[in-house]
């Protein structure tokens, strides 16, 4: 999650101080992602050092806390970052899927137990992110959107675990009855290292 | 908690000795009053035979069904019949309305079949024609409507009268996704608001997530459940 470059969009049109920045991220995105004043305030200090904002000219707000404003390589930045795609590589590594490509690849773990209770896991959440969406249905469209993005990953989520069920059971099925311990080199197909 | 559907121990199979297909192995489900429970699984896994023999269209090899307290298998041929013409409402992923009748007429169907004369079924079908929200649709005729209203007739059919219990089998499945969230917000509403109990069979975890709670069969037997429900995550610790 880019927090600098939200902090640049909510900075687009006024200087804010860090603290209305906390507030109007978290309202756009539906407290998603929860900031902290610390991080946004070390967020801007990154974006200054780097030229992408500037302290705003003028009086503080009397605690000593001054106003940010947007530079032209801000700008510059901010429309770079909407008009280029995310990459799937640039997000976290699946953890989900290694832990079961692990679980296939090292003996005595019971594979399909771990796609049940991942489903499980997953359906509570889609549950809770549809319960979430009835009660939004007159919200911000911000957050509703956001929501959706939640709902889509998390059916996406199911859908692969059912998946690889099948894709589990034809395989147990396939193979012949193991007879003693499982050999050390033991290959599994339809599993890509 | 008032249950409405309480299904014991079933076992469905069909043929016998080799040749023996065991659609359900030993299922336990219970559906309370204002509960919505969603059945998951692959095809073949048994959601259809579970949805059939909860609504007393199919009986079982073993076990209990008990709607609203009456064992079914105790019951009269008659006595199962007017069951479920009185209290169970079915929804079907192809709506099966009649294309010679109205919306109405469609609707009022099921009572008059039991007996209730055709001025009450009609007062009693423009009702139910309100209540999924398209009164204005009483005299059209299936074939002039689009697929959400059909649904939505449908709907009104399986909730006409005095049901206690909702079975739906992929109501969504010939609807685009705008017009399944509408009919699973309606399907929501009838158990929240009338104390209905709902079954809702599904291969779409989208729609699934409408229920209280999620339980997924395989190869006809119950592997898990999700739901928000306290007794849901005791059941889970046990499995």
């Amino acid at each position: 999650m880019s927090i600098k470059h939200g902090l640049l969009a909510l900075l687009r049109t006024e200087a804010k101080y860090g603290y209305q920045l906390r507030g109007e991220f978290e309202a756009a995105t539906g407290a998603t992602w929860p900031l902290n004043i610390g991080q946004v305030y070390t967020t801007l200090t990154r974006l200054e050092r780097d030229g992408l904002v500037a302290a705003a000219p003028g009086e503080g707000d009397g605690d000593g806390r001054s106003m940010y404003e947007i530079t032209d390589a801000g700008r510059a930045e901010l429309t770079n970052w909407f008009e280029t795609p995310v990459t799937r590589e640039s997000r976290p590594r699946d953890e989900l899927a290694i832990k079961l490509a692990l679980a296939l690849a090292v003996p005595g773990v019971n594979v399909t137990a771990v796609v049940h209770r991942q489903r499980t896991s997953t359906m509570q959440a889609l549950q809770e992110l549809t319960r979430l969406k009835r009660q939004s249905a007159d919200g911000e469209i911000s957050w509703r959107l956001v929501l959706e993005s939640m709902i889509f990953a998390a059916e996406a989520e199911i859908r692969w675990l059912d998946h690889c069920e099948a894709m589990l059971s034809r395989h147990q099925k396939s193979q012949p009855p193991k007879a003693g311990t499982p050999k050390q080199q033991n290959t599994t197909p339809g599993v890509r290292r | 908690m008032n249950v409405i559907l309480d299904i014991r121990n079933l076992t469905r199979q069909h043929g016998t000795g080799d040749q023996a297909v065991h659609a359900l192995r030993g299922v336990d489900l219970s559906v309370a009053a204002g509960e919505l429970v969603a059945v998951m699984g692959p095809s073949g896994s048994g959601k259809s035979t579970l949805l059939t023999c909860a609504g007393g269209l199919d009986q079982p090899t073993s076990g209990e069904i008990l709607i609203d307290g009456n064992d079914l298998a105790t019951l009269s041929r008659n006595a199962v019949a007017a069951l479920r013409r009185r209290r169970i409402g079915y929804v079907f992923q192809d709506f099966n309305l009649i294309p010679a009748l109205t919306a109405a007429e469609n609707v009022a169907l099921p009572l008059e079949l039991d007996g209730t004369r055709a001025r009450t079924a009609r007062k009693y079908a423009e009702a139910a024609l309100l209540e999924v929200a398209i009164p204005e649709l009483a005299n059209r005729f299936p074939d002039d409507m689009s697929g959400g209203q059909r649904q939505r007739v449908a709907i009104a059919r399986a909730i006409v009268g005095d049901r206690r219990l909702l079975l739906a089998d992929e109501p969504t499945g010939a609807l685009d996704s705008d017009t399944g969230e509408a009919v699973l917000q309606l399907l929501r509403d009838r158990c929240d608001q009338h104390g209905i109990a709902g079954v809702l069979v599904t291969h779409d975890a989208r729609h699934a997530a409408w229920a209280d709670r999620v339980v997924y069969l395989r190869d006809g037997v119950l592997v898990g459940q999700a739901g928000p429900l306290p007794e849901a995550d005791v059941l889970l610790e046990t499995h």
